[in-house]
């Protein structure tokens, strides 16, 4: 993979100042201002950047090929000789799905329900006439095998909606690979999957590359993937790079402050403490979705007064769940859930306003959890107003009082969710929250949707409330760094099931059960060596 | 019990809630003749009406029996063609001279308008479908040029028009002032099949008019959501032709919505045909059942309703049907 | 080239591009931006309505004013000539404008209330309180609305308050389906379930979270179902079991004057008697669709703007 640089002069893809535009609200507004990129033959660009940045606009430019709404507005796409964006839309039609094929973000939306796999894999090549049915069959079967695809000789008469996500997505770089081409778009191919499933896709797709000689841009916001899968980076923000450099180099010494903001959250380390008091005790808690099978079986979790339990998991473990069995929004079947030695009552509308005060919920998305039509002020002062019966203008010194709680200003008190940031916005929610004046905070997931700088910010925040107001929490997340960051005891869950719980130091040293060995061992990291070690045990 | 085959479960299950809403549809047309103010019976039969004939005449409406025993009865009997007998044409003397009772049996007033009505919407229908899904799906596929603004805005201004609106336009300038077709459709059961075609141009020109504007918008619509999938634009970036991501993947998932709209418009056709016919005096369903609205006479609005509802529930559980067997994801379970 | 700035701080951070508005100046600014239908719609409807309130100021005679000439020619006297009985044309055309209109403003405005109370009660409550409605609701659109409304004025009769109620309830079983659905993707966001966790009751969920989200759709649809209402009367009428003479409406004016059209060949002007109050209410519909038109597209432009 790191042969590229033998082949310098071979270039393959040079994008010269390319500017891109959308249109929406009755205006046109730059997406991409005039950004340079090359690629060799044979080489793997990692195209990193946070949602909006313009990476899967650059990604589809690459292949000369604008969304509906979007149009060129300078600059020139070279590929092998030839500029993509005068070519008219037949030339183009013979370079995509021969020279230049492309990998989406969701395979489930991009193959067509209608029609069975190995159609749709030579579709591309079979309409090019590239070869003949039969030898694109077998060429197919051929790719699923190197794909790893469980029973390589049948899969292909399979509907999309017959296979996995993971499988889908596979099949889909084999339907890329299946014309040979010289490159590959990766528009995010693995984001979709649970860490677990991703592995094995990164493995396949990079083997596959790597075997077949193709060039390839691969998009992502995951440093870490990235970092196993290039051989050289562009980091993409606002529409523009911010820095662009071999792998190894951009990981060692990465020299804008942006790029070095990425790493941020990995920076924190708390030290865990223990406390010999118990703020929430759920015993032998099983709970389901209307008549649906068990989604929480029989679990125990102990949460520490004043300390930070973390419940890690992939989707579908229970997590969740049991933050909403928690909170009874999904009353259990069975168990208890005792909050400082009393038992909750299941539902929800037969807890006393106290029970509510005390736990308070902190959601993932903050654009979701707040009322776009309410201001920051009816936010904020509800709870208060609500659970103390704080007055009109006691209530606005108590807001500001909060504001300020959580390094915002009186600036602030005026608006309404959408003239905030994602991270201002996640703040407002913790305020919320405090306003309850709450002993135990669950926060699902509060940092997964925001850039890591701004994490960063929030989680150091969240500890200091900790620290000042002696809040537990419950900290449900996926993230292994962030579980790292801020959590004294550890909690694992897969498929409905505590798998363990412990210290942070136990969890994370072995030995391991086997679930959360695989776990832990399925996280990618900034090493870009990781992947070769996990496929090496 | 063994397994079914998703699609014949589903379908079971469709056709099962066509019948339960078929069921409660009867059950309200029944139910409304019993909304009647109570003294409805002896309004009927005029001021000179005896004791005795009020009494027979409930007996014969089986007004002595409770509601479930009569409800039974009326669906039996409607399920085998009879609907009762009109409440006009009776009089006071009923009961004592039944050869000047002129009360008619409902389902042989129907019977002939029955076959009118669908000959007008199936005349309709054959120019109207293809019209449209022709309309719609170039309006879809040249979106925002002039063509697809001037259909749309014609489509807005036809849809904005009362019908009784567009079939006096028509009948100025297509029976009046020239006069090229009646501007009275007066079939009847001995008219030749082309006579008969050339009396319905009128009202099938005006239905067609209604209907198309509604379907167009609707294919117009779907098609545009269909073409906006991620798997369309994975199809342009395999380098298909546009023509072949049209065929090859549009159109195999275009079926169901195309179903939907169109069983949705042939149901607004039913209608439609109540104002088209009063105006054009066609002797139809929909008049008939204006006719008897104006005179109240319910058995003959019963009969009407319970064919217009009961096309309606089929034309839908048609369209759901085709939309199931047209699924892959249940053709092809997992 | 954007410099991050790795001093971190919470205020600084940037947000949307975003200027704050008040409702007047974004009022002033959308107009501004309006297309030229819009504004022929926004003209059709305050004609309408200005004609609606000062009808009996407008009108040269009173609404069942009979004159002694029946079908009197278009002259002077007559703007629009005389009907049947020798009622003045155009003083019923002004008339019916209010008749016509407020009544299916009436009956709009109860099928919302009917229709969005009970649809978003269903979409907070869901479990079986929702099956029940919805199913209720099912089998109400079993019967097209048209033909069971007519099934209904048999048996009630043709009063303009049975109009008025008939017409709502059924009217509102797409009020109902539409607020469920648009409550439903309200009811599952966070903030609602935030609500709710709180311990806020239902009401305040359904007036305070829910309902200022839904407004825009909500809007939109009332001038749909306004024309909708509107042809519907329209046609009950025209067929002769609307509202009832004498009371001026247009779709009885188009019944009573129907037979006029045959004339077309020797006078026009007879032709166009029935055609007035048939254009009459075209074009108010017409005008209606193109303001919800514009109006659809600004509030789903406006969330592109926020995102």
């Amino acid at each position: 993979m790191k042969s590229s640089k033998d082949n310098k002069k071979d270039l393959l893809l040079d994008i010269k100042n390319i500017s891109i535009e959308g249109f929406s609200d009755e205006i046109w507004h730059p997406i991409i201002k005039g950004v340079n990129l090359q690629l060799y033959r044979g080489e793997v660009l990692g195209l990193i950047g946070e949602s909006g940045a313009g990476k899967s606009t650059l990604g589809l430019a690459a292949m000369g090929f604008v969304r509906t709404g979007c149009r060129f507005t300078g600059g020139s796409i070279i590929f092998n000789g030839k500029d993509l964006t005068k070519l008219s839309e037949k030339k183009k039609q013979q370079l995509w799905g021969t020279k230049l094929s492309y990998v989406a973000q969701s395979a489930a939306a991009a193959f067509n329900p209608a029609h069975r796999l190995i159609n749709q894999t030579i579709e591309s090549s079979l309409s090019h006439k590239l070869d003949t049915k039969e030898t694109l069959q077998k060429d197919a079967v051929q790719l699923y095998k190197e794909m790893q695809l469980p029973n390589p000789d049948q899969i292909g008469e399979r509907y999309p909606h017959q296979v996995s996500g993971g499988q889908l997505q596979r099949t889909m770089t084999a339907m890329a690979m299946s014309s040979k081409p010289d490159l590959i778009i990766f528009d995010e191919p693995t984001t979709a999957l649970d860490v677990t499933t991703q592995v094995n896709v990164l493995a396949t797709i990079r083997s596959i590359v790597k075997e077949h000689q193709t060039a390839a841009i691969y998009i992502t916001h995951d440093l870490a993937v990235v970092a196993q899968m290039a051989d050289r980076i562009q980091v993409l923000r606002y529409g523009d790079t911010v820095e662009v450099a071999k792998t190894s180099q951009m990981l060692k010494s990465p020299k804008e402050e942006y790029t070095k903001s990425l790493w941020a959250v990995r920076s924190i380390k708390k030290k865990e403490q223990k406390s010999k008091e118990i703020i929430l005790r759920i015993e032998n808690v099983s709970a389901s979705y209307e008549s649906g099978p068990k989604v929480l079986q029989d679990i125990n979790i102990n949460v520490p007064t004043g300390r930070t339990v973390a419940i890690v998991g992939e989707s579908g473990s229970g997590k969740s769940t049991t933050a909403r069995a928690i909170t009874g929004l999904l009353p259990p079947t069975q168990g208890k859930v005792i909050f400082q030695e009393r038992i909750l009552p299941k539902k929800l509308s037969d807890r006393s306003k106290e029970d509510l005060r005390s736990i308070q919920m902190i959601y993932q998305s903050p654009d979701t959890s707040m009322n776009p039509r309410h201001t920051v002020r009816e936010i904020i002062g509800r709870p208060l107003s609500f659970y103390h019966g704080i007055n009109k203008e006691k209530n606005t010194n108590k807001v500001l009082e909060l504001l300020h709680m959580i390094e915002l200003d009186e600036s602030f008190v005026d608006r309404l969710p959408e003239e905030l940031s994602g991270g201002q916005k996640q703040r407002i929610c913790i305020a919320r929250a405090l306003a309850a004046e709450p002993d135990l905070i669950i926060c699902d997931e509060v940092t997964s949707a925001l850039d890591q700088i701004v994490q960063e910010g929030i989680l150091k925040l969240l500890l200091r409330l900790q620290h000042e107001l002696k809040i537990s929490y419950i900290f449900i997340t996926h993230d292994i760094a962030t579980v790292k960051a801020i959590a004294d005891e550890v909690v694992v869950m897969h498929q409905g099931l505590v798998v363990e719980q412990g210290s942070k130091k136990d969890i994370f040293n072995p030995p391991h059960p086997e679930y959360t060995k695989l776990l832990l061992s399925s996280v990618p990291e900034m090493d870009p060596n990781w992947l070769n070690k996990v496929l090496e045990k | 019990m063994s397994k079914l085959h998703p699609i014949i479960s589903t379908l079971l299950k469709r056709i099962g809630l066509g019948i339960i809403s078929l069921f409660f549809v009867t059950l309200i047309i029944f139910s409304s003749v019993n909304l009647l103010p109570g003294d409805f019976v002896e309004s009927v039969l005029g001021q000179t009406r005896t004791e005795e004939s009020v009494k027979i005449f409930r007996k014969e409406l089986g007004l002595d029996k409770p509601y479930h025993v009569r409800y039974v009865n009326w669906l039996t009997s409607a399920i085998q063609g009879d609907l009762g007998s009109t409440f006009s044409g009776r009089n006071a003397t009923y009961a004592n001279q039944p050869q000047q009772n002129t009360a008619r049996s409902v389902s042989s007033l129907l019977k002939p308008r029955l076959f009118n009505t669908f000959f007008l919407a199936a005349m309709t229908a054959i120019i109207a479908i293809p019209l449209s899904l022709i309309l719609g799906i170039t309006a879809a596929l040249f979106r925002n040029s002039i063509y697809d603004r001037t259909v749309n805005a014609s489509a807005l201004t036809t849809i904005s028009m009362p019908e009784f609106f567009v079939a006096y336009i028509l009948i100025i300038y297509l029976a009046s002032i020239n006069q090229f077709f009646p501007s009275l459709s007066n079939v009847t059961s001995s008219t030749p099949f082309f006579e008969r075609i050339y009396l319905s141009v009128l009202p099938a020109l005006t239905l067609t008019l209604v209907t198309v504007a509604h379907m167009m918008r609707m294919t117009r619509a779907s098609i545009i959501n269909l073409l906006s999938s991620p798997y369309i634009e994975m199809a342009r970036l395999k380098g298909i032709s546009k023509t072949q991501v049209i065929i090859k993947h549009a159109l195999p998932n275009a079926w169901a919505p195309i179903a939907n709209i169109i069983a949705f418009n042939l149901a607004y056709l039913i209608v439609g045909v109540v104002v088209v016919e009063v105006v054009f005096v066609y002797p139809g369903i929909g008049q008939l059942m204006v006719d008897s609205v104006i005179k109240r006479d319910i058995p003959v609005v019963q009969g009407c309703a319970l064919v217009f509802a009961v096309t309606y529930i089929l034309l839908n559980l048609i369209a759901d049907v085709i939309s199931i067997i047209t699924n892959p994801r249940l053709l092809y379970p997992k | 080239m954007t410099k991050a700035n790795i001093q971190y701080s919470a205020k600084a951070e940037v947000s949307n591009l975003y200027i704050r508005r008040s409702f007047y100046e974004k009022a002033i600014i959308n107009l501004k931006k309006a297309p030229v239908t819009a504004w022929i719609g926004m003209i059709i409807v305050t004609f309408y309505f200005f004609v609606a309130t000062f009808a009996p100021l407008l009108a040269p005679y009173g609404e069942a004013e009979i004159f002694k000439v029946p079908y009197a020619p278009w002259d002077s006297v007559h703007i629009f000539g005389t009907d049947r009985l020798g009622r003045d044309i155009f003083s019923r055309l002004i008339y019916g404008a209010r008749n016509t209109m407020g009544i299916a403003l009436i009956t709009t405005f109860l099928a919302f209330l009917i229709g969005v109370g009970l649809g978003l009660l269903s979409a907070i409550l869901s479990g079986w309180v929702d099956q029940i409605l919805a199913r209720f609701v099912d089998i109400l659109m079993a019967i097209p609305s048209l033909i069971f409304a007519l099934m209904l004025l048999s048996i009630f009769g043709s009063t303009a308050l049975n109009l008025i109620l008939i017409i709502a309830v059924l009217d509102s079983t797409r009020v109902f389906r539409l607020s469920r659905a648009v409550g439903m993707n309200i009811v599952v966001m966070e903030y609602v379930e935030a609500a709710k966790l709180r311990g806020e009751k239902i009401g305040w969920i359904m007036s305070k979270e829910i309902l200022p989200n839904i407004l825009p759709p909500l809007v939109a649809e009332f001038g749909l179902r306004f024309c909708y209402v509107f042809l519907m009367i329209a046609s009950l009428s025209f067929l002769g079991v609307g509202i009832q003479p004498p009371t001026a409406d247009w779709g009885s004016m188009v019944r009573e004057t129907a037979e006029l059209i045959q004339f077309a060949a020797y006078d026009m002007t007879a032709a166009l008697t029935p055609i007035l109050p048939a254009a009459a209410i075209g074009i108010l519909t017409i005008g209606v669709n193109f303001v919800v038109d514009w109006f659809l597209y600004l509030t789903s432009g406006l969330k592109d703007e926020i995102k």
